[in-house]
């Protein structure tokens, strides 16, 4: 059978055994002991053909709905935007995506200089000092953050408000779990952190307490009350998890003095995929630059005095620092960091603003089209591009049969928050338009009856 | 390609320019600031460039030719697996039935998604010989932390809080003592002999009832096979410990040998190196976690099940370790990684390890005389050199490095393992042609013989790159991590 990634040939491969003095190939893993060896062939799938795999994989693929035959309103963390055509074409050049992380800083300026974009970008979002390079997502990011913040404050209790994303509290557990640092569930009221249950739970104990901004249910939480609760506690963190859409509009965390900001890339330029991989986001504020995950790039000269750029501050890291790093993250999302760069920059400026107001607006006329149908929505708080509407029938059975409208329906909150069942969590994008939006809202109508 | 600094996006931007095409405001226009509170709506606008369609495409075109990737040449940077990355694999990866589906989807919805995952979990079982898989973890060093938050969790259920400590061979990837600290344990180090191998004597030493697992990259980071396993394996198994394999070099024993018949309890594979997940430049990856019976229900939950034809994710995991990422890992880099081994099936991948170990030892004996080669016997897939004949004159393995890339080349790996000298860690992997290693070997005979007699070329190398050696001391001393205008 013919390899077409495998290049080498008989005559080759003689001259070669012959080069290193052996009669074959079996000799070269004589250092393998009979008794480990494995016998035999794997039991795997046999090889298909490029042409035969291709039309396997597409049929394979039709087996899911996908969101461009369907119209959605699901959100809860990961969203339908537009995708500017760009991106694909930068990202599919293969001195990008096939490059390794860049150790060589001589050969690699191209990533290395992109990367500083990002992190330029998500820093001017944010409000922030600076920002890394990336994060395997916003879960992880926000795991990290909250391990920071117990390292650096030398305490083991972080609060964490229950309206984020139920898996980021759930990766956040874990990490936690990691560096026993204790996660304090701080409830939510009105679909906002309870500000009342925060003051009770905050001592000096707490290293940081986390928020999302929107939180899960859309809600855009009351960030300059949160910050002087905190600021009773010297030294106690404000980390926010944030959309970085959604920053497009409201004023960065930044700006509430927040410590370490956190989030994913992913409503920039990068398709849902089944949920990954997307890009996590890191910013903070120089005075913990030091104490930061991930790779970070810096700019500097060569010796001609010419701009360029490195990877920078590498005393933090695994493979400097070992046991000791602030991190064990190698890899990262470098590929997706330029994809949302790309996105960024074709956006742009203005278009940011205008983007997220279309958000806003079509989830204003989303949310007035149910109230006018009958259906209660829950929270009157301010929000960004979701809404939480309460139904008479369960989410999943009302979901069922809009799909087969040809609609992919909201988030059951029901799974994460007793409290909510039958309570839906929709997500309203630039992309849905008016016709899609009347049609779901009476398809929801019609099915709760 | 003109030797001066290229512009930052930033410094294209002109105000009024746009490169964006959004959606119509097809409902009624409303005043959203009548519904905020003064202080949450943004006043400046965040300084996103402002550049044509046209000026974006140049930008990065320009970036990406500043930049080398294993399309533009040969990238024997060892222990990261730079082989060809497929280009069926980005083809699948865009389908839009894999690329645009929610993970929150009634899994009705996405069979195909699931059967997918559930298919290449099975793959990744049989090559590695092991019991149960979770494709969560997003990389190495992820896959790396859960495992043995599992294993910790293992001994927790067990009652055994005393095992506090995870061993280390002293040429271990910096992930793993890191890895280990990340998940709460403290990282004791166990000494290579002279052979390059684990000490046996020493693992017998550091190994206790403290020890909670022995993590383990076999071959090691010197390329060697550590032909004592079974030995290692019952050593850690006899205190009460876990064995666990870091899958950064399984490119090597495909089909030879595997990490379950080896005596390993855990294994993290590297997606993106042993099977053609493109790097990225440095990601995304996917590192998932493999594990033995014992270990299972501490897997990463959810975890996909098949019932009657039908694939779920399941959550009533009573004892699993939890999320330790959103939704079910890198899909996209799994796909790509399925793509892979449904092209080279049982045979493609036996042969794929086979020509990277017949190509590493090639070059290792090619180079063996013009440079110091610490460990004599046949290699795997990667081989270590060290600059250290170089170095007596006044030749630096970084030197030697830089000056590869004159040729065209990216250098190994430079300075790891730790445990040699001027360390220079070579993996050609099996996608290259002898001709390609042929070339590579006479720069690098070419090298060692101006280190002898020009030095000077070497030691002020590059020459021929569009920027010189950057001044990473002041980088790090001053940093500028972000681009301001002012500045």
């Amino acid at each position: 059978m013919e390899f077409r990634y495998l290049p080498m040939t008989e005559e080759d491969k003689k001259e070669m055994l012959n080069a290193i003095g052996v009669e074959s190939t079996d000799e070269l893993f004589s250092a393998i002991p009979e008794e480990v060896r494995f016998k035999g062939e794997l039991n795997l799938k046999p090889p298909k053909n490029e042409y035969e795999l291709m039309k396997e994989l597409t049929e394979m693929s039709k087996k899911n709905i996908n969101l461009k035959e369907y119209s959605s309103f699901l959100g809860a963390g990961v969203y339908d935007h537009y995708i500017p055509s760009v991106v694909d074409h930068v990202i599919s050049r293969s001195e990008f995506y096939t490059a390794y992380t860049p150790y060589q800083p001589e050969i690699s300026q191209g990533e290395l200089q992109a990367i500083f974009e990002f992190q330029t970008m998500i820093a001017e979002l944010t409000g922030m000092d600076l920002a890394n390079s990336s994060m395997y997502d916003g879960a992880t990011a926000l795991g990290e953050a909250v391990n920071l913040s117990a390292d650096y404050t030398k305490r083991k209790k972080v609060l964490v408000s229950k309206a984020i994303h139920p898996e980021s509290l759930a990766v956040v557990k874990t990490y936690a779990s990691g560096q026993d640092v204790e996660i304090v569930e701080v409830d939510f009221k009105d679909g906002v952190t309870d500000t009342e249950a925060l003051q009770e739970a905050l001592d000096e104990d707490v290293a940081g307490v986390v928020v999302q901004y929107p939180n899960f249910f859309g809600q855009v939480e009351p960030l300059a009350e949160i910050r002087n609760i905190i600021d009773q506690q010297k030294k106690t963190m404000l980390i926010v998890s944030a959309n970085p859409l959604a920053l497009g509009y409201l004023t960065p965390p930044g700006e509430f003095g927040a410590d370490v900001v956190v989030g994913d890339t992913q409503v920039f330029g990068i398709p849902a995929q089944f949920g990954g991989p997307h890009c996590g986001y890191f910013a903070t504020t120089k005075k913990l630059m030091r104490k930061t995950p991930g790779r970070l790039v810096g700019q500097t000269t060569d010796e001609n005095g010419v701009r360029g750029y490195v990877l920078t501050l590498q005393a933090r890291e695994q493979h400097i620092r070992r046991d000791k790093a602030t991190s064990n993250i190698c890899s990262n999302q470098a590929l997706n960091a330029l994809a949302s760069s790309v996105a960024m920059s074709s956006i742009g400026k203005y278009g940011l603003k205008k983007m997220a107001e279309l958000n806003m607006k079509k989830a204003r006329y989303a949310k007035k089209k149910f109230e006018v149908a009958g259906i209660q929505v829950l929270f009157e708080r301010p929000f960004f591009n979701e809404f939480v509407i309460q139904l008479d029938k369960s989410v999943a059975e009302v979901n069922d049969a809009l799909l087969d409208k040809g609609i992919i329906g909201g988030y059951d909150l029901g799974r994460d928050f007793p409290e909510l069942e039958n309570a839906m969590l929709v997500a309203v994008t630039e992309i849905r338009t008016k016709e899609e939006i009347d049609q779901f809202v009476k398809e929801v109508g019609d099915i709760n009856g | 390609m003109a030797k001066q600094d290229f512009p930052l996006i930033f410094e294209r931007s002109k105000e009024g320019r746009t490169s964006y095409s959004l959606p119509d405001l097809d409902v009624e226009d409303i005043d959203l600031d009548e519904e905020f509170e003064d202080e949450y709506i943004r006043k400046d606008a965040p300084n996103l460039p402002e550049v044509s369609e046209l000026e974006i495409m140049r930008h990065y075109t320009g970036l990406s030719n500043r930049n080398y990737g294993v399309d533009s040449g040969f990238y024997p940077l060892g222990s990261c697996t730079m082989k060809y990355n497929p280009k069926i694999n980005e083809d699948v990866a865009r389908l839009p039935g894999f690329t645009h589906i929610h993970p929150y989807q009634d899994p009705k919805s996405v069979q195909g998604a699931l059967e997918m995952m559930y298919d290449l979990e099975q793959a990744l079982k049989e090559i590695t010989g092991m019991h149960a898989a979770s494709l969560q973890s997003a990389a190495g060093a992820h896959g790396e932390w859960a495992a043995l938050m599992m294993i910790r969790a293992y001994h927790e259920a067990n009652g055994d809080h005393h095992r506090t400590k995870v061993i280390v061979p002293d040429s271990a990837h910096g992930t793993n003592p890191a890895s280990a600290a990340v998940a709460g344990f403290e990282a004791v180090t166990v000494k290579s002999n002279d052979e390059g191998l684990v000490d046996i004597e020493d693992l017998k030493k550091v190994a206790d009832e403290n020890t909670a697992a022995l993590m383990l990259t076999n071959p090691n980071t010197l390329g060697l096979f550590e032909k004592e396993i079974m030995e290692m394996a019952e050593i850690i198994h006899g205190v009460g410990g876990k064995m666990y394999y870091d899958g950064a070099n399984l490119n090597a024993i495909m089909g030879y040998t595997r990490p379950g018949d080896m005596g390993f309890d855990a294994v993290h594979l590297n997606l993106h190196k042993t099977f053609t997940g493109p790097h990225g430049g440095g990601g995304p990856g996917s590192g998932p976690v493999l594990v033995s019976e014992e270990l299972a229900p501490f897997l990463p939950k959810p975890v996909i099940v098949k019932e009657d034809d039908e694939f779920k994710l399941d959550y009533d995991r009573p004892q699993s370790i939890g999320r330790i990422k959103a939704y079910y890992g890198n899909f996209g880099i799994n796909l790509r990684a399925y793509t892979y081994i449904r092209t080279m099936g049982a045979e493609g991948l036996k042969k794929a390890s086979e020509y990277a170990v017949l190509n590493a030892n090639y070059m290792m004996r090619k180079l063996e005389n013009a440079y110091e080669l610490p460990y004599k016997q046949h290699c795997m897939h990667e081989f270590v050199l060290s600059g250290k004949k170089q170095k007596k004159l006044g030749v630096r393995t970084l030197d030697i490095a830089k000056r590869l890339l004159d040729f065209g080349f990216h250098p190994p790996t430079v300075y790891f393992p730790l445990i040699v000298e001027e360390a220079m860690m070579i993996e050609p992997t099996e996608t290259e042609s002898k001709e390609i290693l042929d070339e590579f070997i006479d720069v690098m005979l070419q090298i060692a013989d101006e280190a002898e007699n020009d030095s000077e070329i070497v030691q002020e190398a590059p020459h021929n790159t569009i920027v010189k050696r950057m001044d990473e001391t002041t980088a790090a001393r001053k940093p500028i991590l972000r681009y301001s205008p002012e500045e």
